[in-house]
């Protein structure tokens, strides 16, 4: 019979509590400037002549179709080698994270715009607004309404894929996690207080998108 | 550039061998993932409600926590409890559990979207269960099942990358050794790109084509 001994968690909960904030810091961060990634390239495929629309499909599809692991192994250990050595762990993780969620942010934009009904844009038109006008007053606010639950799902999964920075020695939730059991080989207990914790935080964020959501809909 | 294409050629043998490991992990996973979902699929939906119960629990659950911390758990955890298996098969088991759980839910969402009275005509007709699976529900599910299933491969194989931080030698931990020996860093990373685009952007063109050839409007 295994005996459970969560006293080496409950000591060393704060490194546990503190990798859970970080995890949800980078995840908010990453979404943010994969947002801005995003809408450029989303805008890019949809409206912009040729060049800079295989260029943003080019970069969505090739950054979708590999592994964020090798995505986070090239910044931290290629970047420096061609002279761009200002990012540390943690940030050479955001800056990968947010690389990766801009592809597949770009995506669900492309879907979001392309959902808009041609006469929201056409009667933006008619009363005299410009191209930015359209985009600022009517494509925007639109298409935001549409991806806010796609929007949530991808910050969902971004705090799941934050784990990964434990490759890189990042100390979020699953770095604390191998800490606590290389010194105290306390494994199962570990890992299960750690898969709750996401757990817990998944459906927390899926709970408080859903408030989100609510109001959203109830707003229009 | 000779040089370059001499560096590649020299540990073409190994990064082949990561490659074969790759593939075969994904291949096995894939498979058992497969019959794990197709059961779990089943289970949510004709179980008996502690059944449906206990896999819905297991789905959920999977779904909401990073598949490393799981395959973390599962390669340091199994010889805690006195199991010792080779880190390639804690590797399979843990993302095997993980497949089952996205299958699972691919498998209930297209037999759930079937019109009921497909089972209904299906009972009338007096079929057993078995046969009301496999000659009514299955043949109509496995249009809707196909091209989200093989999202889940693509996935998959991308997946697999992280049995690289449990000491596997698959394509990532075959190219991270290259690395560290040669310093040749940003040529080998590159060439894992490629392989992996490659892997993962026929399989996606493949679901497109099913997507397409599927879907009626």
């Amino acid at each position: 019979m295994y005996h459970f001994d969560f006293r080496p968690i409950a000591q060393n909960f704060d490194l546990l509590w503190k990798g859970l904030l970080l995890g949800i810091g980078i995840a908010l961060l990453s979404l943010a400037i994969g947002t801005v990634i995003g809408l450029l390239c989303a805008f890019a495929r949809t409206y912009e002549a040729r060049p800079l629309r295989v260029l943003a499909t080019a970069y969505v599809e090739f950054v979708r179709n590999i592994p964020l692991l090798l995505i986070i192994y090239f910044v931290y250990f290629g970047l420096p080698l061609i002279g761009i050595s200002i990012l540390d762990n943690l940030w050479s993780f955001v800056f990968a994270l947010a690389i990766y969620a801009g592809a597949y942010m770009t995506e669900i934009f492309r879907a979001g715009i392309e959902a808009i009904s041609k006469n929201y844009l056409e009667a933006g038109k008619a009363i005299g607004l410009t191209r930015w006008q359209v985009i600022r007053r009517v494509t925007l606010p639109l298409m935001f309404r549409i991806v806010l639950p796609s929007l949530g799902n991808t910050l969902i999964s971004l705090f799941k894929d934050t784990s990964l920075a434990a490759a890189i020695s990042v100390n979020e939730l699953t770095y604390g996690a191998k800490i606590i059991n290389t010194n105290s080989f306390r494994t199962i207990e570990v890992y299960m207080v750690v898969g709750l914790m996401y757990l817990v935080t998944c459906y927390a964020i899926a709970g408080i998108l859903r408030l989100f959501e609510r109001r959203f809909v109830m707003a229009r | 550039m000779a040089s370059v294409i001499n560096s590649i050629l020299i540990n073409m043998p190994l990064i082949f061998k990561g490659l074969a490991v790759t593939l075969g992990i994904s291949v096995l996973v894939l498979i058992i993932g497969t019959i794990i979902g197709i059961c779990g699929g089943l289970a949510l939906l004709y179980g008996r409600r502690a059944v449906q119960v206990l896999v819905r629990l297991y789905v959920d659950t999977l779904r909401g926590i990073p598949l490393l911390v799981l395959i973390f758990a599962i390669f340091y955890g199994l010889p805690v409890l006195s199991i010792r298996v080779p880190a390639i098969t804690a590797a399979v088991i843990a993302l095997s559990i993980f497949a089952g759980a996205h299958v699972s839910e691919v498998v209930r969402g297209a037999v759930d979207s079937l019109p009921k009275g497909q089972m209904d005509a299906a009972k009338a007709i007096g079929l057993t269960f078995p046969q009301r699976i496999r000659n009514v529900i299955f043949p109509q599910a496995i249009r809707r099942i196909l091209p989200p299933w093989v999202n889940t491969a693509a996935e998959l194989v991308k997946a697999t990358s992280l049995v690289s931080l449990v000491s596997v030698v698959d394509l990532m931990q075959s190219v991270q050794q290259i690395v560290g020996r040669t310093r040749e860093t940003l040529l080998f990373y590159a060439v894992a790109a490629v392989i992996y685009f490659v892997i993962n952007y026929t399989i996606s063109l493949i679901g497109t084509r099913l997507e397409k050839r599927y879907t009626y409007t």
